[in-house]
């Protein structure tokens, strides 16, 4: 059966890591509904949350493909219920309809929306929450004429997770993780001979 | 550490005084420090500096000059397949990188070591589209099993260091480094060269699960009709001896994949022959008889398992395997044995009872002399005026009692020259099995024979395959690799030819391929040769291939629509294999 699932990798920071994941994906044609990256709880270790929905048995094949790339640490695969997600959400609808509908008042209380801010022509608000409660605040400004919205990709804490530290420390043995190479020749461009 | 490294030579460069040379040099310092002697590669603009440093490296590395970059790929997997090492090649940017594509799928679905360096255009003008400017990196992200692009000389030392321990440990594969124009110039100061034994994010070798093997081992004792089917991974992990011991031990027939072929020898007892669609009889249909499947260092291709959801339910099966992503990825196994199967199978074997499975083995040999019957001897002694194939193979398995390289191209000579070819040796056989790439055979013939130059190679190519590749003969004349090329004529894309008129009535769209005259191509090339289309004149023309000093080219026309049988039919489970 087809489910919601969330992929947890931690990886090294390597430039070109991001579309090897990708293409583990997108080569077996299955859709990715949400991707994230960030920095992890450990210093020089990255973490994508990829969101994406097929059966657990699709899933537990593509993890064991992420993994097997030469720079990602671990991958993890959790069903929603195992999981605490958060999306954030931005609104922006014009200034002049809230100031007059109370009731647009009433509502952004009521879905805990926060102004991230106001001028004359347009206000923009915030909300953190799931899918459903972001989506239904959509839905709710609508009729006041919401201008543009954008929701962020969807990141996750597995609740039985105890972190990467210890599991790193595995990983290490000799090895420390590496900083991507900066490159002066990419920004001196006109003092570098050409042919 | 794996056991492909701890046999490589251990190289640790003590670290030298520092010294200011450019990245060229020292790409060519980590090609000598990691034992490579031989390269295959073109030169163009963009590796020019390399080139340019290769020129004093002249008495420490030898350099093949191929005529296609593909060919340099081939040639490479070819030295990398008989020699056990990382095969390495020289590319430019853009055309030349490109051509490296068809070879890179090629090593990652055979897992095939090799380290391809290509030159890249200045760091600064990257993205700008600028002459012979390709994004190779993402290009090849999918067919490689890492690559990096430096733009800096003072990664190069690292980079390499990383690329040929990757290329080699664990499942190997294919690695690519790109080298912008700029790095191969830039001078730094280098420090030496340490080999890489360990990156942090890589896990080459799963742990070994010793309750795994356990249940493993109580299985097999248990069982009364065990079968062994193996692959590659008995090659890449040197493990045949620690194989032979594992079957014998309590007699376990054992059916083999085509990149397994020549890991036991073809005459061994034990021996059941070959899996999958051109496969042999008796181990097809067994597959589904069995009450416990053996599954050593191979993937499950759908080529050797045909129709997944009839394959070997009866059987529970033990799966054997470095790299955990094949397990259970195509049929799910009953006990994962996740490892290197040099560590694994003296620790299964120590467990193992010996036991007495004449009676199962025996069925093989019924349904071996069934195939004999109604296939085998038939393709041996064709009544009719026109050669088969296997009467070739025949033949030549007489004048090289097995002792020869075989390099196979793709389609029905293939099958054939797989099916009937006697190997005493391992690494002896050299085909593109996962990919299928028609033009492999002559490019991989002659890195085969730089990989292993005391040995005789054959390549058996048709005559379509030939066509694709058979600009190599240039390098074969330059550079005098004694290659046999072995032509098998049927002037037909035989294959698809055989699936026409199989599965679509006839209906032959395209098959119908003309050749040039081989015999004045090679020797346009300088290379000797001859064409044969009598039985009488065969055993000669072969024997005058082999005793030749140097390549040779010989011809033999065979029959224009033979097929080849045994055949699983697309769609079906292995029992319902056709013997005609």
């Amino acid at each position: 059966m087809k489910q919601e699932y969330t992929i947890t990798v931690y990886t090294e920071n390597q430039i070109g890591l991001l579309n090897r994941i990708a293409i583990i994906f997108t080569r077996r044609k299955i859709n990715i509904d949400s991707l994230n990256t960030s920095p992890s709880e450990v210093d020089s270790v990255h973490r994508f949350t990829i969101v994406i929905n097929e059966t657990e048995e699709v899933v537990r094949k593509l993890c064991r493909q992420i993994e097997k790339q030469v720079e990602v640490l671990k991958a993890y695969y959790n069903t929603n219920d195992e999981i605490l997600w958060q999306e954030m959400a931005l609104y922006k609808v014009p200034t002049e309809i809230i100031a007059e509908k109370v009731k647009v008042e009433r509502l952004l209380r009521e879905y805990g929306a926060r102004a991230v801010v106001i001028r004359k022509d347009y206000t923009v608000f915030e909300t953190t929450g799931q899918r459903e409660e972001t989506e239904a605040l959509i839905k709710a400004l609508e009729p006041y004429g919401l201008i543009e919205f954008v929701r962020s990709a969807r990141i996750a804490i597995i609740k039985e997770s105890h972190g990467f530290h210890e599991k790193l420390k595995e990983f290490e043995q000799a090895q420390p993780g590496e900083d991507v190479a900066e490159n002066e020749y990419l920004s001196k461009q006109a003092e570098v001979f050409t042919m | 550490m794996t056991t492909l490294e701890a046999l490589e030579e251990k190289i640790e460069t003590p670290v030298k005084k520092i010294i200011s040379i450019t990245g060229s040099e020292a790409v060519l310092e980590a090609m000598i420090a990691e034992n490579v002697h031989t390269i295959f590669g073109y030169p163009g603009g963009a590796i020019m500096p390399i080139y340019d440093a290769l020129y004093d490296y002249k008495d420490k590395l030898e350099h093949i000059l191929v005529r296609h970059e593909q060919g340099g790929i081939h040639a490479a997997q070819g030295f990398a397949r008989t020699s056990g090492k990382v095969g390495v090649v020289f590319a430019t940017s853009g055309p030349g990188a490109t051509n490296l594509v068809t070879g890179l799928a090629d090593a990652m679905i055979d897992s095939t070591p090799l380290v391809a360096i290509t030159g890249q255009v200045f760091a600064h003008l990257l993205g700008t589209d600028a002459f012979q400017e390709t994004d190779v990196i993402n290009i090849t992200t999918p067919v490689t099993k890492w690559n990096y692009q430096v733009t800096d000389a003072t990664e190069i030392p690292a980079v390499l260091a990383k690329a040929f321990y990757i290329a080699r440990s664990g499942r190997p594969g294919p690695v690519l480094i790109d080298i912008t124009k700029n790095a191969q110039i830039q001078k730094f100061d280098y420090e030496g060269y340490t080999s890489c034994h360990h990156i942090r994010s890589y896990r080459p070798k799963p742990i070994v699960r010793k309750e795994y093997i356990t249940e493993a081992a109580k299985l097999i004792n248990a069982a009364e009709k065990p079968f062994v089917i193996f692959g590659q991974g008995v090659i890449l992990g040197r493990a045949e001896n620690e194989f032979k011991a594992f079957i014998e031990k309590s007699g376990l027939p054992a059916a083999w994949t085509i990149l397994g072929l020549s890991a036991l020898p073809t005459d061994h007892p034990l021996n059941v022959g070959m899996l999958g669609m051109h496969g042999n009889y008796g181990p097809n249909v067994l597959t589904n008889e069995c009450d416990v499947l053996i599954a050593v260092g191979m993937r499950f291709d759908d080529r050797v398992t045909g129709r997944l959801d009839k394959y070997a339910k009866q059987a529970k099966v033990i799966h054997l395997d470095i790299d955990p992503a094949e397990i259970d990825k195509n049929v799910k196994s009953t006990v994962p044995v996740w490892g290197d199967c040099k560590e694994t199978l003296p620790l299964l074997t120590e467990l193992l009872e010996k036991k007495d499975h004449s009676l199962w083995l025996q069925k093989f040999n019924e349904f071996t002399k069934k195939e004999n019957e109604l296939v085998i001897y038939d393709e041996m002694h064709p009544t009719k005026e026109e050669m088969s194939m296997a009467e070739v193979i025949d033949a030549l398995n007489e004048l090289t009692n097995g002792n020869a390289v075989i390099v196979t191209d793709v389609g029905q000579h293939q099958m054939i020259a797989c099916r009937y070819a006697k190997f005493n040796e391992s690494k002896s056989n050299v085909t593109s099995g996962g990919l299928g790439t028609m033009g492999f055979a002559l490019p991989a013939a002659i890195g085969a024979k730089y990989g292993a130059p005391e040995r005789t190679v054959i390549a058996i190519i048709g005559d379509g395959g030939f066509q694709m590749t058979l600009q190599e003969l240039g390098t074969i004349m330059q550079f005098g690799a004694a290659v046999k090329i072995l032509i098998l004529n049927n002037q037909f894309l035989g294959m698809v030819r055989q699936w026409q008129e199989l599965f679509n009535e006839k209906r032959y769209s395209f098959v119908d391929i003309t050749s040039p005259d081989f015999v004045m191509v090679a020797k346009g090339y300088g290379i000797e040769g001859k064409s044969v289309n009598k039985r009488e004149n065969l055993k000669a023309a072969l024997k005058e291939m082999l005793d030749h000093d140097g390549a040779y080219l010989l011809e033999v026309m065979v029959g224009k629509e033979n097929n080849v049988f045994p055949m699983v039919p697309q769609g079906c489970s292995v029992a319902e294999i056709r013997l005609s």
